[in-house]
């Protein structure tokens, strides 16, 4: 299995587009902690960058990724080797590749200017949002074996988890918002790793205000050691979860 | 060697594999030949575990192929388009097989490699080689690891008739050495001093599975491509 993590990886490095992210996240991050004078202001400003930025370029990388490499993995299959371990070796390369190319692009500039709690709190949901999204569109390209819908799916699942997702809840909020809906909106964040990632930095923050009484009840919850604790369950669940069924389904591919 | 019991394969509504039924052993040499869309890439597919079977199984040495991969490295597969990653060269696509195989535990076989000359052309990227080449190299790399049994997919389509000519040797040693080899082709009149036993399969379905010899005293014609017409001719009538 190493080995083939070993390939992959090569073959990712060697790529452009994943130098290119790196140095564009480095300058992003650069020039607004150069901006603001205030270093936990420049944060929040990277913040929604980061949570837009990451699970995209995430995503269609990876999904590209796999279609393009179809033939290698058509040999490997042929070879004595166990599909399971191709498919989780593949996993591992687009997986270290990605949070490599976040650590060295946002990861490094948070540390030199913001090395506090909010800012490790933000590299480690970075980090865990590339890896997410790498698992879920490894699930979508298993899926679809035409690769132009395949990319379009893992398109509108981005749209899905950035926009719309926030579009339904708010919604819903203003539809039923006679009933108390403040606890349940706890449960709703775990739908949607890019909003628990978010409402993870933002009680760090200390904006938490902001978000009104549903901020208090986040707080009560995410503030506490456990609550904390659950949420990074989550968030690696939603790892976990895509990579489990798409290898189950890649076990049983014909190719 | 290998046994295949009713293996069932559909595409959607295509029937590719109905019920079929094999038994190959070692130190055969077997023709898997049919019209197109016969079944017969999905057959060896299946034998490899890259398509799985609907139902019916197959055991290789008595072992089910099923939840089993250490079986493959017994054997050596030239697919029918070889396809690799394009931005590695010739020596890379080498080197790495070998290192994931294991050269440890087999003997290198690099005859054909040196033969066909790829190795003055280690340095050419996958993406820039003509199908002639290509399939050197996927001939190459089914030999390469001195593999029990040959899995060939329509090994001479594509090269010239030096390195058919080539490749022709080899099989025909690699029989002698008591190797079971599975060919499937189009052109019959170069199965003819290779094959000890046909297969021919259509619409998915083996017709029949008989030694050479059988097939011309059955017959009574002596090429293979005379032998197997008359017996497409006979089903017909």
């Amino acid at each position: 299995m190493k080995k083939i993590i070993k390939y992959v990886i090569i073959d990712i490095l060697r790529n452009k587009i994943i130098v290119a992210y790196t140095l564009f996240l480095l300058v992003i991050s650069l020039s607004i902690f150069n901006l603001e004078d205030n270093s936990s202001k420049g944060l929040l400003s990277l913040l929604n960058i980061i949570l837009i930025i990451v699970p995209l370029v995430s995503m269609m990388f990876s999904a590209i990724y796999v279609y393009n490499s179809a033939e290698f993995l058509e040999l490997l299959v042929s070879q004595p080797l166990k599909r399971k371990w191709i498919w989780l070796s593949l996993f591992t390369g687009l997986a270290c590749s990605m949070g490599l190319a976040f650590f060295i692009g946002a990861g490094i500039p948070i540390l030199l200017y913001e090395a506090s709690p909010t800012g490790f709190m933000m590299l480690a949901t970075g980090l865990l949002l590339s890896v997410i999204f790498v698992s879920i569109a490894m699930l979508a390209a298993v899926m679809t074996r035409d690769k132009a819908k395949g990319i379009g799916v893992t398109i509108l699942l981005w749209l899905y988890f950035a926009l719309i997702f926030d579009g339904l809840v708010l919604f819903i909020l203003f539809q039923f918002a006679d009933y108390p809906l403040e606890k349940m909106m706890v449960g709703v964040s775990a739908l949607n790793p890019i909003d628990l990632g978010r409402i993870l930095i933002l009680l760090k923050l200390d904006v938490s205000a902001l978000m009104g009484y549903t901020g208090a009840v986040f707080k009560n919850f995410f503030g506490t050691q456990a609550g904390l604790v659950l949420a990074f369950l989550v968030l690696i669940l939603w790892i976990i979860l895509p990579v489990w069924i798409s290898v189950r389904r890649f076990g049983r591919k014909d190719l | 060697m290998i046994i295949a019991n009713n293996i069932t394969k559909r595409f959607g509504k295509l029937m590719a594999l109905d019920n079929v039924s094999v038994k190959c052993n070692k130190g055969e040499c077997i023709a898997l030949i049919g019209p197109n869309g016969s079944g017969k890439t999905t057959f060896i597919k299946c034998i490899l575990g890259m398509v799985v079977c609907d139902s019916g199984f197959i055991t290789f040495n008595g072992k089910n192929i099923l939840h089993d991969w250490k079986y493959r490295s017994l054997i050596g597969y030239m697919p029918q388009v070889g396809r690799y990653p394009e931005n590695m060269t010739i020596g890379q696509v080498l080197e790495m097989m070998k290192d994931i195989r294991g050269g440890d535990e087999h003997i290198l076989d690099d005859e054909l490699v040196n033969k066909f000359g790829l190795d003055t052309l280690l340095h050419k990227r996958m993406r820039t080689l003509s199908g002639g080449t290509r399939q050197k190299v996927s001939a190459s790399l089914a030999f390469l690891f001195n593999p029990d049994m040959l899995i060939l997919d329509e090994p001479t389509a594509g090269l010239d008739p030096l390195s058919s000519e080539m490749l022709k040797e080899k099989i025909i040693a690699e029989k002698k050495r008591g190797k079971l080899v599975l060919i499937s082709s189009h052109i019959l009149s170069e199965l003819d001093d290779l094959v000890t036993q046909v297969i021919y399969m259509q619409e998915g379905k083996v017709c029949f599975h008989k030694s050479i010899k059988d097939l011309r005293t059955d017959t009574g014609e002596e090429k293979l491509s005379k032998a197997i017409a008359h017996v497409i001719l006979k089903a017909a009538h």
